[in-house]
């Protein structure tokens, strides 16, 4: 099973053969509150690593989603723009962002494992 | 039950339900009557209107009515005590408004000959004399039609003069993560970059690590003064003189100026402009969001950048200068057609007459005393993240509401129940569940004493545990909490009609 | 002080409540050199009968279009404002509250901004309309700086028939934020191609409809010129009772519609304050200004409205908002709304039909009676003339002169342009009488022989 890395910035990556699917971490919806509105890249997009990629709003806050690692954009998951409301009930299952071809997998290194992450969440 | 209240009407007594215009309108029903107009020949080159605009009809008893009714759901000043931090929610006198409605000023038009509205040029001359001789400014841009718009005409100012200059690099300006919102959009707005000054642990600008900030990169400063902590910068005449030494201007917002008119003269902080909002310090009425108004007096330095047009003095009486030429030639440009909000100028002279200047000073030593009197009231119960004295408004944290499960939202919903408008909450953004609480001059010490009471009363059943009264709050309202999430997910912007029974089956 | 509650017993038990001796304890804060001893020097307090007498002497020296024929429009246009408007605007309920940002409490304030909202895209023939701008000219710039978000592109077109300051202002922001545009010369006979200036770096094409010289166009096909190389149409109504009678902007294909709501129900007040109208299509209002009114449930199912899409603006977004906007024109959108619900379908159409004769008969009168030239091919309530040659600015003065507001001279609003001088923008609505329009053409006739 591909491993799952965390940024600082509360986003996650799943990377598989080459391409990785990016989310918002569940601690990022939790701050968030409801969520109201996503705006996701275009397909073919080509991002660098700490880009804003995407948008993600609640009634009173509005955040930009950067991507963890650089790379081109090769999908999008258009069932969160229809339904923002799944980003809070799955935001690290079914309510990835987007999907993209990795253009330097040595980024992914400079990322957290999941024990890493659930130790930096306690000190905030 | 087809309502929460159990009436057949869905009314309770004196609240009265009100549907929507477009739904009580009735086709040929009319509420001004008009002559029949001549029969012409169209000269609209054939570009008439062909079908319907859709627009309701009802008869003059019937919008009365609807207007009346829908009146009754709002709080108000003319309500109660309406502690908004940061809005200046005090009295709006009547007299305001009957000085606009008199003949020969609220019939003016804009583009009348000069020679016609020597009396208007004349009283906007006047105001501009108060509003320089309070602040100990120069030069006055009256112009901008709201506090923000004023933020712009003194951005653009600045611009202007780092310009004439030759002066193209400096591209930032800073201001607090404290800042009203409208600062760093303002300052984007204008094309440059935003970065912050840093805080200290007292509420106001660190000096020592806000003069490592400045170089020549920043064209400017902008920040509130007294604060949005309600704190005077106790610095803020050394801030002036870094940001003078390092080639860049000073913006000071004045949202606050009420806490200080004859007092302090603003210039003599050393300031390069600042807006002043009429409909805070000067009474004009909020309208439930505007209009504003918002001149903004600028320094020798920034004035020669001001907006068209002006007024001046002509040999001949007073003149508007409206091209970019002669005393206009520097101008940057201008920001809203016309000569600025005319009716709000009536009203804030009114305000200004009548208090005079030993009245404006007592009103400002009123609203400070005010606002320390709640601090120091409250301070046992509820928790202040900086000491006082505090200027105008009281700013307190929620680390009184700490385990309760109770939070800022919900002690100001409870407050509404109490009829009292809630204070300004989760604002400044510096101070975690913000309460902001700014009472103004015009309350009485009864009214005051009554809100003190009921603040009190409220932390201390939070504090015994009653999350769930606070969250259910308010419960006597014309509406219950509603809803924010579902509308912004689904925006509902407007009515339009229910379909057919046609359509829908379609 | 009538408005300053304290006694002198209360502030010094207050003072006594707080801990300190004496107001000035309050202020230490304030460096001392800085502290004014006493106030400043202007005059003392004055009771409501002395303001109210030195108001009315700035008053007594003007000469009020309620007094004098008066034929001015350039933007800003007399209409008769029924008696009930100023009567609910001014309900303290309304007047002296604040943006309805608690909707529990603000009910009223938000149910008529969401039919507000509904009227102006009802008048516009557009989707969606916000809670109101500053002005027409603000609004304007607005909508130009929305483009080119839209289009993500730099370049505005700017018709010559645009109101010169709304051009000054989208001038000003442009020089400001840093975009371009392409500003077309003042087209007093409407010649002018627009279609020709578009190309794939333009965001969007200004025009306004009636034109400023007074013009009507159908722009439908300008609309479908913008469209074919991704730019907008941005169309700009100055005076929104036309559209009791022309086209709307939303059947001409318009993206976003700027305008100016004065003429209903807002005092002429010298120009200001006035009510910008903002509207447009479904696709683009999360790039809207301004604030947003919506409908929703409360907690108890009941339908209720709530400011909306809030992540938009200044409060939220800081430097990254669609506008730095806040306060905007709350009391006139609601004397704007309550006027268009007196007149309703029947009455709006009617006040614009009865404009529409009355400045057609006053185009007849005075080529006729004064020897003037009407210089448009169509208009709706305004049109320029042009004075054979003679300063339109030298004219007015003379009228003025006869107290009667003749007309606004094309050059106060275009300075310095030789080819604009003899020309007099001349409006006529529902409050001008056969009187008034008798006398402006013998005065008129006299003062351009």
């Amino acid at each position: 099973m591909p491993e799952r890395k965390f940024s600082k910035d509360h986003e996650w990556i799943e990377v598989d053969g080459g391409v990785g699917t990016v989310g918002i971490t569940d601690y990022a919806q939790g701050q968030l509150g409801d969520v109201v509105f996503v705006e996701l890249p275009v397909v073919g997009k080509k991002v660098a690593k700490g880009d804003n990629a995407a948008v993600v709003e609640s009634v009173k806050a509005a955040s930009e989603v950067y991507t963890p690692v650089s790379g081109e954009v090769t999908a999008i998951n258009q069932a969160i723009v229809d339904d923002p409301a799944k980003v809070n009930a799955e935001a690290e299952g079914g309510a990835w962002f987007f999907k993209l071809k990795l253009g330097n997998a040595g980024e992914l290194s400079g990322l957290m494992d999941r024990a890493a992450y659930d130790a930096f969440l306690k000190t905030l | 039950m087809s309502n929460p209240h159990g009436t057949i009407t869905g009314n309770r007594g004196l609240q009265l339900e009100e549907k929507l215009i477009f739904e009580q309108g009735v086709e040929g029903r009319c509420g001004v009557d008009l002559p029949d107009p001549p029969k012409v020949k169209s000269r609209m080159g054939g570009v008439e209107r062909r079908g319907p605009i859709g627009l309701p009809g009802l008869s003059e008893p019937q919008a009365i009515r609807h207007y009346t009714r829908l009146s009754q759901k709002n709080f108000a000043i003319d309500a109660g005590m309406y502690p908004l931090g940061s809005c200046t929610m005090k009295h709006n006198p009547r007299l305001n408004e009957k000085a606009v409605r008199m003949p020969g000023l609220g019939d003016l038009h804009p583009m009348q000959p000069v020679s016609t509205v020597q009396g208007a040029l004349a009283l906007i001359d006047t105001l501009a004399h108060w509003l320089k001789t309070l602040t100990g400014m120069p030069a006055v841009a009256m112009s901008p039609a709201a506090g923000a718009q004023g933020e712009l005409c003194g951005v653009m100012a600045i611009k202007a003069a780092h310009e004439a200059k030759g002066d193209h690099a400096r591209k930032v300006i800073l201001v607090p993560e404290s800042a009203h919102g409208t600062n760093p959009a303002t300052a984007a707005a204008c094309g440059y970059a935003v970065e912050a000054i840093p805080a200290n642990e007292r509420g106001r600008v660190d000096l020592d690590a806000f003069k490592k900030e400045l170089g020549p990169h920043v064209a400017g400063i902008m920040i509130t003064n007294p604060n949005t902590c309600g704190l005077f910068e106790n610095d803020i005449v050394e801030i002036g003189k870094a940001v003078h030494a390092a080639g860049g201007y000073f913006y000071c917002d004045g949202a606050n100026f009420n806490a200080i008119v004859g007092r302090v003269r603003p210039g003599d902080l050393g300031i390069d402009c600042m807006h002043i909002n009429l409909h805070k310090t000067f009474s004009t009425p909020h309208g439930g969001g505007g209009p504003g108004s918002g001149p903004v007096v600028l320094s020798a330095a920034l004035a020669p950048y001001a907006p068209l047009p002006f007024v001046v003095h002509g040999p001949n009486g007073f003149r508007l200068v409206e091209e970019a030429k002669g005393e206009g030639a520097k101008t940057f440009g201008r920001l809203k057609a016309f000569h600025g909000q005319m009716g709000m100028f009536v009203r804030a002279l009114a305000y200004m007459m009548s208090h005079g200047s030993d009245g404006m000073r007592q009103a400002s030593e009123d609203a400070v005393l005010n606002a320390n009197y709640v601090q120091a009231r409250l301070g046992e119960v509820m928790t202040a993240p900086f000491p006082g004295p505090c200027m105008h408004e009281a700013l307190f944290d929620d680390r009184f509401l700490n385990g309760s499960g109770v939070s800022t939202l919900d002690i100001a919903k409870a407050l509404i129940d109490e009829g009292f408008h809630p204070m300004t909450m989760y604002f400044p953004l510096v101070v975690h569940g913000a309460l902001l609480i700014e009472p103004t001059e015009s309350e009485t010490k009864e009214t005051l004493d009554q809100f003190i009471a009921v603040m009190r009363g409220l932390a201390e059943r939070a504090k015994k545990g009653d999350a769930d009264f606070f969250h259910h709050a308010p419960r006597l309202t014309p509406r219950r909490r509603l809803d924010e999430t579902l509308a912004a997910r689904k925006p509902v912007l407007r009515w339009r009609p229910a379909p057919t029974e046609r359509q829908a089956a379609e | 002080m009538r408005y300053l509650p304290h006694t002198d017993a209360d502030r010094r038990a207050m003072l006594q409540a707080i801990g300190v001796p004496s107001i000035d304890s309050l202020f230490r804060d304030v460096p001392e050199a800085v502290r004014l001893k006493q106030s400043v020097d202007l005059p003392p307090q004055q009771g409501e009968l002395e303001v109210e007498r030195a108001i009315a002497g700035f008053a007594a020296r003007n000469i009020g279009t309620s007094s004098a024929p008066s034929f001015l429009g350039a933007g800003a246009y007399r209409h008769h404002v029924p008696a009930a408007v100023d009567h609910l605007i001014q309900r303290g309920e309304f007047l002296t509250s604040y943006t309805p940002y608690q909707p529990e409490v603000s009910q009223g304030t938000l149910q008529y901004l969401f039919e507000f909202q509904t009227q102006v895209a009802l008048l516009t023939g557009m989707d969606v309309a916000n809670a109101s701008m500053y002005d027409g000219a603000s609004a304007t710039a607005e909508a130009v700086m929305m483009a080119n978000r839209v289009t993500r592109r730099e370049r505005a077109v700017v018709s010559g028939n645009l109101h010169p300051h709304y051009r000054e202002v989208v001038a000003t922001h442009a020089r400001y934020l840093g975009f371009a545009v392409d500003f077309l010369p003042p087209d007093p006979r409407a010649n002018e191609d627009l279609a020709a200036r578009i190309d794939d770096k333009t965001s969007c094409v200004v025009v306004q409809n009636p034109g400023f010289f007074g013009q009507v166009r159908d722009y439908t096909k300008l609309g479908e010129a913008c469209h074919a190389k991704g730019a907008l149409l941005i169309v700009v109504v100055n005076e929104i009772v036309s559209l009791g009678a022309v086209k709307p902007p939303g059947e001409m294909g318009a993206d976003i519609v700027a305008g100016e709501g004065q003429s209903l129900g807002v005092a002429l007040g010298y120009g200001g304050p006035y009510v910008g109208l903002f509207a447009t299509r479904d696709r683009f209002v999360r790039q809207m200004p301004g604030r947003l009114c919506g409908q929703t449930v409360d907690a108890d199912g009941q339908r209720g409205f709530v400011l909306t899409l809030s992540t938009r603006e200044q409060h939220i977004r800081r430097e990254k908002a669609t506008s730095n906007i806040c306060t905007n024109s709350g009391l006139c959108s609601l004397a704007f709304t309550i006027h268009l619900t007196l007149l309703g379908e029947t009455g709006f159409t009617r006040l614009a039909a009865l404009n529409h004769a009355k400045a057609a008969e006053l185009a007849d009168r005075l080529e006729k009676g004064a020897g003037v030239k009407v210089v448009n091919d169509s208009f709706f309530n305004e049109f320029t003339v042009s004075l054979n040659g003679k300063s339109a600015a030298e004219v007015a003065e003379k009228l003025a002169a006869k107290r009667i507001l003749g007309g606004v001279p094309v050059s106060r609003l275009y300075p310095g342009r030789p080819e604009l001088a003899d020309l007099l923008l001349v409006a006529a609505t529902e409050t001008n009488t056969g009187e008034d329009m008798t006398a402006l053409a013998a005065a008129l006739k006299e003062a351009v022989r």
